[in-house]
C-alpha cells in the first residue's frame, strides 16, 4: 500500500485549522509523533501561545496490565489552560483511547473553553466516542499494521510498520 | 544462583527491599520514571491517577515523621488511599507477631507495604511471606530495616547528585560519619557503586566504621580534611545518638571539632562540590550552619526530589500485574 505524503497532509491540516485558529487558542502535540507535528503546524499557523505538549503515559487505561511505559516523559504546559480553546494534536487516530487519556490529563491542568481534535491520519477501529474535528486523511489498515510517523530535521514522513 | 528476591520472574522490581544486587538498568530505570513525576507538583491538581483504587499501608514499626510523611504524600499524589499505622504504640505490644500483623493487613486487601523497622531483614521477611503464601500482587517497599537498608533514601540522593552532576563514571564522592549504624550509608555505596562511581570515600572515626568497606569498594579516611580533597559531592549523615551504644564518641563537641563540616574544610572539595544530608541535621554536631545553608547545599532539593522518586518505584511496582 502506497502512503501519502506526510508533509502535503501537513498542508491540507493547516488550512483545514487555519479558519479556526485565535490569538488565544493553545495547541498541544501528544508525544512523540504528536509533539513533532504540533511543532510545525505552531510555527505554520503563526499560533502565538507557545507550544504545549502532553504524555498520557501516567493516563493510560492499560498501566495495570501493561505497567509503566519506559519512556515517560513530562508533559509541559507553558501557558494557562484555563478559559482557552485548545486543540490537541495527534499523528494517528485509532481507538481513541490516547486522547481519552490526554482530555484527562489536561483537566488536572484547568478548564479549557473548548477542546478540539487535530490528526494526520484516522485509521479507524474507535473503541470510544471521540471523532478528530481536524483530519488530513482516512486509511483503511489491517489489525496487524500501524503507520508511524517520523521526522528528519523536522521535515515530517510516513511509513508502514507490520506487527 | 537464587533468584533476586526483589525481581519478578521477568526481571522487573516486585518489591523494593535494598540497593545491593539491584540492577544497574532497573536503578536507571527508576531515576528516569522520576523525573517526569516532579513536575506534577506544578500543576494545579497535583495528581495522576496510576494508583487510584489501591490501599497503601505504611508500617511504621519505628517512629520517622519525615520518612513517613514522604512517602504518604508520593502515594497520595499517585491517587492511592493511604492508611498509616504507628505500630510502635498498636498491635504488637499487645503480643501479636509481625506476620500477624501482615497477615490481618492483608485481608484488609492491602496492596502495598511501605515498611519500617528496627530489625535488618523484616522487610524481606514480610516479601518472603507474601510469596510463599501466593500473594505475589502485594508489594514491599523497605523505608529503612535496622541497620540494613534504606533504598528509596540511596536512591533520592543518587538522583539528585545526577541531577547536578549528570555522569557517575567522572565523580569523587565522600560520605561522611556514622557509617556503621547507617542503613543510609549503605544503601548509597550500594547505589553509586552499581552506578560506576569511579572513587567512592568514606570519612569517619574508626569507632563508628564497619569492617566490611574495602569489600564495597570504599577507600577509608579517618581525616575530614584528607578525605574531602578534590570531590564532587559530599554526603553528610546524621551521628544517630539514639543508636549510640557506650562510649563511641567522647562529645558531641569532639566529634564537630575532627567530623564536622565547616565551610573551610568544604573548601578542600572541589569548588562546585555539592552537599547533601538525609536529615534530620544536627547542626553544629555534624554540620555548620552557614554549610546546611550554603549555596552548595542541595538538602531541600533532596526532600522534593524523595517524593519523585518514591512516586517512581511504586508506580513501577503497581502497574503491569494483570
Amino acid at each position: 500500500m502506497s502512503l501519502p505524503d506526510a508533509e502535503r497532509l501537513l498542508a491540507d491540516l493547516a488550512a483545514q485549522m487555519r479558519p479556526h485558529v485565535t490569538p488565544e487558542t493553545g495547541l498541544i502535540g501528544l508525544h512523540t509523533g504528536g509533539a513533532w507535528l504540533a511543532e510545525r503546524l505552531h510555527a505554520l499557523l503563526g499560533v502565538s501561545v507557545p507550544l504545549g505538549t502532553l504524555d498520557v503515559s501516567f493516563h493510560r487505561d492499560d498501566y495495570a496490565q501493561r505497567g509503566l511505559a519506559r519512556d515517560a516523559r513530562a508533559s509541559s504546559i507553558p501557558f494557562d489552560v484555563g478559559g482557552r480553546p485548545l486543540i490537541l494534536v495527534d499523528d494517528v487516530l485509532h481507538t481513541g483511547r490516547t486522547v481519552r487519556a490526554a482530555l484527562n490529563e489536561l483537566f488536572d491542568y484547568g478548564r479549557p473553553t473548548r477542546v478540539e481534535l487535530a490528526v494526520l491520519i484516522d485509521r479507524g477501529g474507535r473503541q470510544l466516542p471521540i471523532a478528530p474535528t481536524y483530519c488530513a486523511a482516512r486509511l483503511e489498515l489491517a489489525d496487524n499494521e500501524r503507520v508511524k510517523l517520523a521526522t528528519d530535521d523536522g521535515v515530517l514522513s510516513l511509513r508502514l510498520v507490520q506487527e | 544462583m537464587a533468584r533476586n528476591p526483589q525481581l519478578n520472574k521477568h526481571g522487573e522490581l516486585q518489591h523494593l527491599l535494598t540497593t545491593e544486587g539491584l540492577p544497574r538498568d532497573v536503578i536507571t530505570r527508576i531515576l528516569d520514571t522520576a523525573e517526569p513525576f516532579t513536575v506534577v507538583a506544578e500543576r494545579e491538581v497535583k495528581k495522576l491517577p496510576l494508583l487510584r483504587g489501591k490501599s497503601v499501608f505504611n508500617l511504621f514499626f519505628e517512629n520517622s515523621t519525615r520518612t513517613r510523611t514522604t512517602f504518604e504524600i508520593a502515594a497520595k499524589r499517585l491517587s492511592a488511599d493511604v492508611i498509616n499505622l504507628n505500630i510502635s504504640t498498636s498491635s504488637t505490644n499487645k503480643g501479636e507477631t509481625l506476620l500477624d500483623t501482615v497477615d490481618n493487613l492483608a485481608a484488609m486487601q492491602a496492596d502495598m507495604f511501605v515498611v519500617r523497622h528496627a530489625s535488618s531483614g523484616a522487610p524481606y521477611l514480610i516479601a518472603q511471606h507474601l510469596e510463599a503464601t501466593g500473594r505475589d500482587h502485594i508489594h514491599v517497599i523497605n523505608a529503612g530495616d535496622g541497620r540494613h537498608a534504606h533504598p528509596t533514601q540511596g536512591l533520592l540522593d543518587v538522583y539528585t547528585i545526577r541531577h547536578y552532576k549528570r555522569d557517575f563514571t567522572q565523580l569523587s564522592v565522600a560520605i561522611v560519619g556514622d557509617i556503621l549504624h547507617s542503613r543510609v550509608a549503605r544503601s548509597q555505596i550500594h547505589a553509586l557503586t552499581t552506578l560506576g562511581v569511579p572513587d567512592l570515600r568514606v570519612i569517619a572515626p574508626k569507632t563508628l566504621l564497619p569492617g566490611d568497606l574495602d569489600r564495597l569498594g570504599c577507600r577509608v579516611f579517618h581525616d575530614l580534611k584528607e578525605g574531602l580533597r578534590g570531590v564532587d559531592v559530599v554526603m553528610m549523615l546524621r551521628l544517630q545518638n539514639e543508636r549510640m551504644q557506650g562510649s563511641l564518641l567522647p562529645s558531641p563537641q569532639e566529634y564537630f571539632k575532627f567530623f564536622g563540616l565547616t565551610e573551610e574544610k568544604l573548601a578542600l572539595a572541589k569548588p562546585d562540590a555539592i552537599v547533601l544530608h538525609p536529615g534530620p541535621m544536627n547542626r553544629g554536631v555534624e554540620i555548620d550552619s552557614a554549610v546546611a545553608d550554603g549555596h552548595q547545599a542541595v538538602i531541600l532539593p533532596q526532600v522534593t526530589f524523595g517524593i519523585a522518586v518514591r512516586m517512581a518505584v511504586m508506580a513501577m511496582l503497581a502497574g503491569g500485574n494483570a
